[in-house]
């Protein structure tokens, strides 16, 4: 893997997020040949249940989410081009009011009984994924005085190797948070930062129902792609 | 092709996850005979525990998966894997994931009954001698205790992704 491809990536010590202080590692990580690191086969998951329903985050419970109504979709590619099929794509959010049902968030915002926020998903045979859930708020974060994160939506991507697991978030066009977040701004370059962000996109919107979102992911790991069967 | 792709940057995956990612069993990457069980800590570079970490540890088709608790404990039962090639040992692979990492972290546990698999690993004798013990578990009981630390005097060996 080229040098400019590692590029895109944010540092481990990022010190405007505060949080990398203490954890970022301070030795420099152990390099190991490519061809070995490729050799590494990745996870089998029948172990993570995932249900047709869990796609929607709208239908999870008795009423409807408050809110605005969104289907975010995309294709995950590797970094050939080529679909990843079959793979995992996880995603969690905050509710509407930027709230998240997780216990540890204390935003005095509302709950929304009728969201939980995370979803699953297996990508079909064009590496496609689809969501239909509602717009995440934007919400505070103690990073710094005035601090609050853009609205975003988290994702969790496998790939087929090892190399190929991926954790991301992706953003909102438009939203003026973003040049103010040290998480996204952490990524060295405007082309990674551009990456994270979803494209407002009629095709997938549904007319009198719900805006579409595209957002297309493209996995590292060219090497460990299985030829296909 | 022209140009390759540019892969989609890494975030963190932040403090709020413990309602999305933990499934039912994820700790449990097997069940049955030949169990092991690895107990350890996550801990940052003050010495204190980070109690918002996700550990998954992949391996010979096992795939596990546990969140932190307050004490930044962690536990998975596995077995291990068999080495895929003579001058390697058997090892599991172990992602880091927490608020504060911008990317996720990867190391390995290896086993502390197989020295002398150990001493030929061709990954452990990349490693700096004195830094190779962080990845080797320790036998504590009938357990395998494996803690691991992001920062620090005794910061655990992570390989570049």
């Amino acid at each position: 893997m080229s040098d400019s491809l590692r590029d895109s990536e944010p540092p481990y010590l990022y010190p405007d997020y505060r949080s990398t202080v203490r954890r970022a590692p301070g030795r420099e990580l152990v390099r190991l040949p490519a061809e070995w690191f490729h050799e590494l086969p990745g996870p089998v998951f029948g172990r993570v249940p995932v249900l047709p329903e869990d796609a929607d985050l709208t239908r999870q419970h008795e009423g409807e989410p408050l809110g605005e109504r969104i289907v975010v979709s995309g294709r995950i590619l590797d970094s050939d081009g080529h679909p990843v099929r079959r793979t995992l794509a996880e995603v969690w959010q905050a509710n509407a009011a930027g709230r998240y049902v997780d216990p540890a968030d204390d935003h005095p915002a509302p709950l929304d009984p009728n969201f939980t926020g995370a979803g699953r998903c297996l990508t079909d045979d064009d590496g496609r994924y689809r969501f239909v859930t509602v717009k995440p708020g934007a919400y505070p974060w103690r990073n710094h005085e005035n601090a609050w994160r853009p609205g975003h939506i988290h994702f969790s991507l496998f790939g087929p190797s090892l190399a190929s697991r991926l954790v991301t978030q992706m953003y909102f066009p438009g939203d003026p948070l973003m040049p103010l977040d040290p998480i996204l701004q952490s990524l060295p370059d405007q082309r990674g930062r551009a990456l994270l962000v979803a494209a407002l996109d009629l095709e997938l919107t549904e007319p009198e129902w719900a805006l579409g979102y595209r957002w297309d992911i493209t996995l590292r790991g060219r090497n460990a792609t299985p030829r296909e069967r | 092709m022209s140009e390759d792709p540019l892969p989609t940057p890494s975030q963190t995956v932040g403090p709020f996850f413990g309602f999305a990612l933990p499934f039912a069993a994820g700790p449990d990457a097997t069940a049955g005979a030949a169990v092991i069980r690895v107990e350890g800590q996550l801990l940052d570079g003050a010495g204190d525990p980070v109690p918002d970490g996700l550990i998954e540890i992949w391996g010979g088709q096992q795939f596990a998966r546990c969140r932190t608790d307050a004490e930044g404990a962690f536990h998975f039962t596995v077995t291990k894997p068999l080495a895929d090639r003579d001058d390697e040992a058997p090892h599991l692979e172990v992602m880091v994931f927490a608020r504060g990492l911008l990317r996720h972290l990867a190391t390995r546990l290896y086993f502390p009954d197989e020295e002398a698999a150990n001493a030929s690993d061709r990954t452990l004798n990349l490693v700096d001698p004195g830094r190779r013990k962080t990845l080797i578990a320790i036998s504590e009981g009938a357990a395998l205790r494996f803690d691991i630390r992001l920062q620090g005097e005794s910061e655990t060996v992570f390989f570049a992704l």
